[in-house]
């Protein structure tokens, strides 16, 4: 973001169309590259996250499967925050750090 | 004799952004540093090559006529009267369309190459056979794009097909560059472009109404000696391609007064 789209923002005014181009170029190249439409990409999303959850119980509301790309490599790039795994321990997510704790406690007394 | 030909195939994906007028002021700019090069019209569905150069009238035979040897390359070779240096291949004409294969455009570059130091190859729009014919003949590649999104995302895709045949290396000219509209940022800037096709830079072309002028007479910019802007990116550009090390045109035009200063701060990113 540039001084002049903030200017844009605080007016009331369209952004700067460049950076719309810039935008939507990086997200059409990213699925042109990977020969992906969107709803393969959904279809596929569905399935890893299937896969995932008979080992560890993931967080399905705060997961998200997408594709970056950076110098003409693409990545599909999986974020998947991990509740806790099935065979009991508890896992991660730094924000959630008191909770895991005093669950982690609660488990290992039972 | 020997020649390490560079044989450089001049393509976009998308039509109409400035390839065959790229070809002609490349070739032109070229052959005038003494370079002795041919220019092949791959697109000979639709050529235009020849209208450019003001070399419609002089062609005869073409690639075809050579290939069924029915007459010698040097009769097929149209030489310009005012650059000698240069000289235009027509790859074929409309009516036969279906009989050029990728062999019979490597064996006509092999044979060019052997009396060139330079074979530009004007390819055709699109990805499909002309492309393909095109490309089997290319040892490395320009790739011409203007900063419009269709066709940024076009040239993406013939950058991933150049890759998968092998083409290196594969520059970008950035063509009908329109500073003002880059400063307001209401195009896509020179960095945005380069970045998202992940390219080296061989030049940018600056947006000029000499371009049409040039192409109504036959008279490519880089042949009469004009000093439009336009001009001179493609001598730039030719000049880089020979190896010359020339800073980018400066198409901003940086001044250092108020008005240039604030325009520079409108446009630090911020994040």
């Amino acid at each position: 973001m540039t001084l002049r789209d903030i200017l844009n923002k605080l007016l009331g005014r369209h952004p700067a169309s460049a950076s719309k181009a810039r935008e939507r170029l990086q997200l059409v190249l990213a699925h042109d590259r990977t020969d992906l439409s969107p709803d393969l990409l959904d279809q596929m999303r569905e399935e890893i996250l299937n896969v995932v959850a008979k080992y560890v119980e993931i967080d399905l509301e705060g997961g998200a499967v997408s594709l970056e790309t950076e110098d003409r490599m693409t990545a599909l790039v999986a974020n998947l925050p991990i509740k806790r795994t099935l065979s009991g321990e508890i896992k991660i997510k730094e924000q959630t750090t008191k909770e895991t704790v005093s669950s982690a406690i609660e488990e290992s007394s039972e | 004799m020997t020649l390490n030909t560079r044989v450089i195939l001049i393509c976009s994906g998308k039509g109409g952004v400035g390839k065959t007028t790229l070809t002609a002021n490349l070739g032109i700019s070229l052959a005038s540093k003494g370079s002795p090069t041919a220019v092949l019209d791959a697109d000979f569905g639709l050529r235009n090559l020849d209208l450019l150069l003001g070399l419609e009238n002089r062609i005869v035979y073409t690639a075809q006529e050579v290939l069924e040897e029915t007459c010698r390359l040097d009769q097929a070779l149209v030489k310009h009267k005012q650059e000698p240096n240069l000289s235009l291949l027509p790859a074929g004409n409309p009516r036969m369309l279906d009989w050029l294969k990728p062999e019979d455009m490597v064996k006509i570059v092999d044979m060019l190459s052997k009396q060139f130091e330079y074979v530009l190859i004007d390819c055709p729009a699109g990805v499909e056979d002309g492309f393909r014919n095109a490309v089997a003949a290319s040892k490395e590649a320009i790739i011409v794009t203007n900063p419009e999104v269709s066709a940024v995302r076009d040239a993406d895709r013939v950058i991933g097909l150049l890759n998968t045949h092998g083409i290196e290396p594969v520059q970008l000219v950035l063509n009908r560059v329109r500073p003002k509209m880059m400063e307001s940022q209401e195009m896509l800037s020179i960095e945005d472009v380069t970045e998202i096709l992940a390219l080296p830079l061989l030049g940018l072309v600056l947006e000029d109404e000499q371009v049409i002028v040039s192409t109504n007479r036959g008279e490519p910019l880089t042949l009469v000696g004009s000093q439009s802007p336009a001009a001179r990116c493609y001598s730039n550009i030719a000049a880089r391609l020979k190896g010359e090390d020339i800073p980018l045109i400066d198409h901003s035009k940086e001044g250092s007064g108020l008005r240039d200063k604030f325009r520079r701060l409108m446009q630090t990113k911020i994040f």
